[in-house]
């Protein structure tokens, strides 16, 4: 236990980890505070003006239609119709159904907590899971790199009881980061939902809805604190977790997504990591692949469909986290000091 | 005496396909008895940290066996590692943390009391400058700070390497007192060093490795005695009866090196048979002078490793243990 408590007051002491945390908390802050400015409340008379706006944009596109269509008979009628500005049948030229034109266009930016909560759990794991890996990774990369390691183990000699309580004093700070700031995350959109929005409609399915994408966005920055702080300690240094991540979204991302883009494979996406840390996210994400267009009885393109959800995506980060912690702390078993 | 510290035949060999295998500890042996001040010494490449790295169980050893404090090490060394002091090769810490800070963690890790960190400080003078980080420190307060680091604990055994690096002549001199002190203490301070004539000052007995192997141990005044190669100078009354005098010892069996105002003698075991010797021949000695050997010459001699003119010594050509100086990186370097 005073191993544990010594290592969450190391971690807290280094001026790397308050700074970081703080940017990311900064960064957090920043989103909330925008989309605050960004939205307003809609009231009556606004969503009046709206109706009467989308109203107006129908009537000329009546107008617009009327005019053209009169074009179109008249340069049949006198025979220069071919330059295939008109299409054969005139009549084909007509406005757009009322209802396809709609109030909301006309209104400004306002947050439906119901509607848009969730996505914004996105964001919010994502700056935290990068805060927590880079973190992670200096964390015990740090003390490799300075011979901080190697002086603990002269006072602590088992290795993975070391390494280990690091993870855990590392996990506890990361989580009493992350854990009240969830909950700020939430306050700050319900106050601008108050505001700058609606929260109408929010049910207790909606609720547990929200709390579980919560969930999963913190186990996201648990999981990508873990893999950072295991590459860290793999390599012994923190640029081994930097410059792994750097190859992977680099070389292994970006290059992949060329390459399969070039080879025309299906559902390119399925082979990258961000679509898994998406979909864990969103539980569901439906790739689609235009180049297979299966037509309709009414003769639209249906694109073929492909689905990752966030059960797939749970075994790669399983699978993920299991190998790189392992190899992680059969390095620490195994290998010389020096 | 019981002893603290017991090596019998340990082995530790790196391994590489390019460079092929190389023996960094070949079968050594080492025992330092209970409140000793132990040197070990030792060429650059020796294996002096090699097993000072195995024995606090930082490196893996292939074979042999060690005993700290009575108990089988690695195995034991979580029951032990609270009575040992240690510091290997050159200080390193965090540098963005004060030093108060530094052994702050590292008696909490420890479960050292917190008043330690203050005893500590003071006695390797950091009392003063203990707010300031370590980054900012010389190379001579860092390895102070190590020393302090070591004795946070209170320890039974203090290894300490190269403890002077980087200290200044007082620094030197209060390190000298305090192991001295420490050691009249009743603690046990094993000192690996490059400084032979602290080492000859400080320490009760010494082992000397090179290439992985033992090469002499014992009490410092043992190892001098043995390797004394009892030599005497010798000038006589007249210079003119030199080239007589150098017959004389030659028939008695002794090796003469002639110069031009006195004879070198080697092989003398009682300086009083050089002068009976010449005396008898009406030869009369104005002055007769045993030279004394000291650490730093014997540690040349046993490791091989005293420069020669003209030549540039590369860091394996040292001695083995009943062998002869080793002409490059085969027996033993890489490759071989």
């Amino acid at each position: 236990m005073s191993l544990f408590r010594t290592e969450l007051r190391r971690l807290s002491k280094r001026r790397f980890t308050r700074y970081m945390t703080l940017l990311g908390l900064v960064v957090l802050a920043a989103v909330v505070v925008g989309v605050f400015l960004t939205n307003q409340k809609i009231d009556a008379g606004q969503l009046a003006r709206a109706e009467r706006q989308a109203d107006q944009q129908y009537q000329e596109q009546v107008r617009w239609s009327e005019q053209e269509r009169a074009a179109c008979e008249q340069a049949k009628a006198a025979g220069t119709a071919s330059d295939g500005r008109y299409p054969d049948d005139c009549s084909m030229i007509a406005p757009p159904p009322r209802d396809q034109i709609e109030a909301k266009w006309f209104l400004p930016s306002t947050f439906n907590f119901k509607e848009t909560f969730d996505e914004t759990l996105i964001p919010f794991a994502a700056i935290l899971a990068l805060v927590g890996f880079v973190i992670g990774a200096s964390f015990v990369g740090a003390e490799w790199s300075t011979g901080g390691m190697m002086n603990l183990l002269l006072w602590r000699p088992k290795r993975l009881t070391v390494l280990l309580t690091k993870l855990a004093a590392l996990l506890t700070g990361i989580l009493a980061v992350t854990l009240p700031a969830a909950v700020l995350w939430f306050a700050g959109f319900w106050a601008v939902a108050t505001f700058r929005g609606s929260t109408e409609k929010m049910t207790s399915g909606v609720w547990q809805s929200f709390v579980l994408t919560g969930v999963r966005g913190v186990a996201l920055v648990v999981v990508f604190t873990t893999i950072g702080f295991a590459l860290a300690s793999l390599g012994r240094h923190t640029a081994m977790a930097l410059g792994g991540v750097v190859a992977v979204m680099v070389v292994g991302q970006f290059g992949l997504g060329i390459l399969l883009d070039m080879a025309g494979v299906r559902f390119a996406e399925a082979w990258l990591l961000p679509t898994y840390a998406l979909a864990w996210m969103t539980k569901k994400i439906t790739l689609e692949d235009w180049n297979a267009c299966n037509a309709t009885y009414y003769g639209e393109c249906k694109p073929a469909t492909m689905d990752i959800t966030w059960q797939q995506s749970s075994v790669l980060l399983s699978v993920g986290v299991v190998v790189i912690l392992g190899a992680a702390l059969w390095a620490m078993r195994r290998r010389d000091i020096s | 005496m019981p002893a603290v510290l017991e090596i019998e035949g340990l082995r530790k060999t790196y391994k590489s396909r390019r460079r092929g295998t190389r023996n960094a500890l070949d079968g050594f042996d080492m025992r330092v008895d209970a409140g000793q001040v132990h040197g070990f010494l030792g060429p650059n490449g020796s294996g002096k940290t090699t097993t000072l790295r195995t024995l606090l169980g930082l490196i893996r050893p292939d074979g042999g066996r060690m005993v700290l404090l009575g108990h089988e090490v690695p195995d034991a060394l979580p029951a032990v590692a609270g009575q040992v002091g240690a510091i290997v090769e050159s200080p390193q810490f965090f540098p963005h943390f004060t030093a108060r800070d530094t052994l702050s963690l590292l008696a909490g890790a420890g479960e050292v009391p917190a008043t330690r960190v203050d005893e500590v400080l003071e006695l390797v003078g950091l009392r003063d400058r203990s707010g300031e980080r370590v980054k900012t420190y010389s190379l001579g307060m860092k390895q102070r700070l190590a020393v302090a680091s070591a004795l946070l604990k209170n320890p039974k055994l203090l290894i300490l390497d190269e403890p002077a690096n980087g200290l200044d002549p007082g620094g030197i001199r209060e390190m000298r007192t305090l192991m001295r002190n420490l050691a009249e203490s009743g603690m046990t301070v094993v000192l690996s060093s490059h400084i032979l004539g602290e080492i000859q000052l400080i320490c009760d007995s010494v082992t000397i490795i090179s290439l992985g192997r033992r090469v002499a141990f014992g009490p410092v005044d043992e190892v001098l005695a043995q390797h004394s190669s009892g030599a005497v100078r010798i000038r006589l009354e007249a210079v003119s009866d030199l080239p007589v005098a150098t017959d004389v010892l030659t028939q008695a069996g002794i090796r003469v090196t002639g110069h031009p105002d006195h004879l070198m003698l080697a092989g003398v075991d009682k300086p009083a048979s050089v002068t009976r010797l010449l005396a008898e021949k009406n030869l009369y000695v104005s002055e007769l002078a045993p030279i004394a050997v000291d650490l730093e010459s014997v540690f040349l001699e046993l490791t091989a490793t005293a420069p020669v003119p003209g030549q540039h010594r590369q860091v394996d050509e040292s001695m083995k243990v009943g062998g002869t100086a080793q002409p490059g990186p085969a027996g033993g370097g890489w490759g071989a």
